[in-house]
């Protein structure tokens, strides 16, 4: 972005990384991916790179609001430096904290998860699937992310990134609005389970891989870790990819 | 005239005590903190009429839908009948609306009748499903003796309640067949006209039956609604402001605290002036107090029906936390406050409080934050909202969060990631296979 703007030039849209996007090894992946849709469709995109920070997100969820809120302050002071107007994240969590919880505190912008943007491309007309791998017959179960979901009533734009594909989808009986959490949200991530009988992400892979999936599809990091987790713990890896939104519409356009 | 003046000092005496103790529950609720949920009415009135009045989100359990259904609309409906009782009570008549009413009058009565039917059928099934079949819901830690009793008290008064109702039809019709004084012809009577056979004959037995079913339906009406502000069953009044006040924004936003705002807006520029914030005290809830209103009204609206923890991923993977449990929690401490209040004035501590007396740290920590609670409550009861303010309280009051999440804490300070990553490689993403992309 500052390379940008040394140039005098502005992007279309700011593609917010987040931390796990920025740091996570899986995560990366889809972070490059997500570029690499961006530039297949041609929109004129920046990253914050080193000026990014942390939303606040998992502080704000722990209960930490100080934290959070100089946090927000911190990158409303960045994000309006550079006078940015429409965002896509690549995490439901980024997504909801700076749609949701920054305009009370001055941050007003135009915010769309990364699904989003795929179903818009889509309906654009800008974005197929096609000159890449085929998805044809394979089974594809999405798996809600809660920010997403619930948290935000997004539904059908993940879900559209799947449909153009003639894979087989196939719904979870905990789909949408009864989709079951990972585990992972408000900031589980961060921290060991507290005591019970079971991990939930084993509870939730094991509802997703009763349908005998070939790909569980999720738009969240950290659902993709605790997915994967869970495919890990049942050996079913080399059967089962847990994959995201953006990974899956890359492969099909043959961007990888 | 002697039981029209009885009939009077009933009513009046149900009404006085129900008023009293209603009271009693606003006052409680009146204790929490201010919440301005007066924005936006016709969108609100919009939710209240979808959700409390058309049951909308009872539907996702289709079973224990219809069968609410025919309570719901049995008790709706069959009030209508209670206002001729209390007419034909106060001044002596006997179905006063039937000749003003005529045909239409059948009609009511006929379809009271069949919602009776219904409504003993639904909580026939409703005493099955909790004592028989024993739906996994409706046990749980925090169901112990009272709430258990709770629930199936109210379901024996509907069964009691809705079979003197049709007894008393049914003696009615067979007095009106006899062509007995005092019993002129009114009224159809599908479903208790099939009780006729199990009648006696004689006349004055018949009277008995009927005068004494009527007293015990209107006495038992009356013990009803006194007995509500003690028992889960308040929800049939609460559920629809509850619904009003209902959070309109979308899930995932949790509040932005105004306090907290100001500190930290004064922090980044030392000559900000603060707005003045309404809520001083404490950050987060430790207690009764520090909740908001709204928390309250959602705790006394709470029916116990288990559908927020019978969803809850925590409490599915046999962690401690129930977020029905919190709700009840909020309310006995809540009704705890107020009593002690009421007895030795406004400040009174007992040295309990919600977080702990109650409440366990362990179950707070549970939460993931995914709203599976919120989205399953058939009323909007948010037991979320007081999860968070709980986990405020313990972090920004007394830095008492988990070592694993103080340790993200600090990463997030220093590093502006939750993980111990140098800012400075945020880009590292581009490199792939050891290229820069």
């Amino acid at each position: 972005m500052a390379e940008m703007a040394a140039k005098g030039e502005s992007p279309e849209i700011l593609f917010w990384v987040g931390c796990a996007g920025s740091f996570d090894e899986r995560a990366q992946k889809i972070t490059r991916d997500i570029c690499r849709i961006l530039e297949h469709v041609g929109l004129k995109y920046a990253v914050l790179g080193t000026e990014e920070s942390c939303t606040g997100d998992p502080a704000k969820r722990a209960g930490n609001e100080f934290l959070f809120q100089m946090q927000a302050m911190a990158n409303i002071q960045t994000l309006d430096a550079y006078s940015i107007r429409k965002i896509v994240t690549g995490c439901p969590h980024c997504f909801n904290t700076i749609k949701n919880e920054y305009p009370s505190l001055g941050g007003n912008y135009d915010v769309i998860h990364h699904s989003q943007l795929i179903q818009q491309l889509i309906d654009e007309g800008k974005l197929k699937a096609e000159g890449g791998e085929s998805f044809k017959g394979k089974r594809i179960t999405f798996h809600d992310p809660c920010y997403l979901g619930r948290g935000n009533n997004v539904y059908e734009a993940p879900r559209a990134a799947l449909e153009i594909l003639d894979a087989e989808l196939v719904e979870m009986k905990r789909c949408r609005s009864n989709g079951l959490c990972c585990g992972a949200g408000g900031a589980q991530m961060f921290k060991e389970p507290e005591k019970g009988n079971k991990d939930i992400n084993i509870e939730r892979i094991e509802e997703a891989l009763s349908l005998e999936p070939n790909i569980v599809a999720s738009s969240c990091p950290f659902c993709m870790t605790m997915l994967s987790d869970g495919v890990k713990n049942f050996n079913k890896e080399q059967e089962v990819k847990v994959l995201d939104i953006a990974e899956i519409t890359a492969k099909a356009n043959g961007l990888i | 005239m002697l039981l029209q003046a009885l009939f009077l000092i009933l009513t009046i005496t149900a009404i006085a005590l129900f008023s009293f103790n209603a009271r009693k529950i606003i006052r409680n609720i009146r204790l929490g903190r201010p919440a301005d949920r007066s924005d936006r009415p016709a969108e609100r009135l919009m939710v209240m009429l979808r959700v409390a009045f058309g049951q909308t989100k009872m539907t996702k359990r289709p079973l224990a839908f219809i069968l609410h259904l025919f309570v719901y609309l049995g008790f709706v409906i069959i009030n209508l009948e209670v206002l001729e009782i209390i007419i034909d009570g106060l001044f002596g008549t006997h179905r006063i609306f039937a000749s003003p009413l005529g045909g239409l009058y059948n009609i009511l009565i006929a379809s009271f009748e069949v919602l009776a039917a219904l409504v003993l059928i639904g909580v026939i099934v409703f005493l099955a499903r909790r004592n028989i079949v024993k739906v996994g819901r409706f046990s749980g830690v925090e169901m112990t003796k009272w709430p258990r009793s709770d629930a199936n008290i109210i379901l024996i008064a509907e069964v009691l309640l809705m079979t003197a109702f049709l007894t008393m039809n049914a003696a009615d019709q067979k007095l009106q067949l006899m062509g007995a004084a005092g019993y002129p012809v009114a009224g159809s009577f599908p479903v208790s006209g099939l009780l006729l056979p199990l009648l006696p004959d004689s006349e004055t037995t018949l009277v008995a039956i009927e005068r004494g079913c009527w007293w015990f339906h209107i006495i038992g009406i009356f013990a009803f609604l006194n007995y509500l502000p003690y028992s889960k069953h308040l929800h049939i009044i609460l559920a629809f402001p509850n619904t009003y006040f209902s959070n309109l924004q979308p899930k995932g936003e949790f509040t932005n605290m105004p306090v907290v705002t100001n500190e930290v807006k004064a922090m980044l520029d030392p000559s900000f002036t603060p707005e003045p914030v309404a809520d001083g005290g404490r950050f987060g809830a430790k207690d009764i107090k520090d909740l908001t209103w709204k928390n309250l009204l959602d705790a006394y609206t709470c029916t116990e029906c288990g559908r927020c923890t019978s969803v809850c991923p925590a409490n599915i993977t046999g962690k401690l936390l129930s977020p029905r449990k919190i709700m009840m929690d909020t309310r006995d401490r809540a009704t705890e406050v107020g009593d002690l209040a009421g007895k030795h004035g406004k400040d009174h501590d007992d040295g309990k409080t919600l977080l702990d007396n109650y409440i366990s740290r362990e179950e707070i920590w549970a939460c993931t934050t995914c709203n599976a609670c919120t989205e399953a409550c058939p009323v909007n009861i948010d037991p979320l909202a007081i999860i968070v303010e709980l986990r405020r309280y313990a972090v920004m009051e007394e830095s008492q969060a988990p070592a694993s999440l103080n340790n993200m804490f600090g990463n997030v300070e220093n590093n502006g990631a939750p993980w111990k990553y140098s800012p400075a490689d945020r880009i590292n993403w581009r490199v792939e296979n050891g290229e820069w992309k």
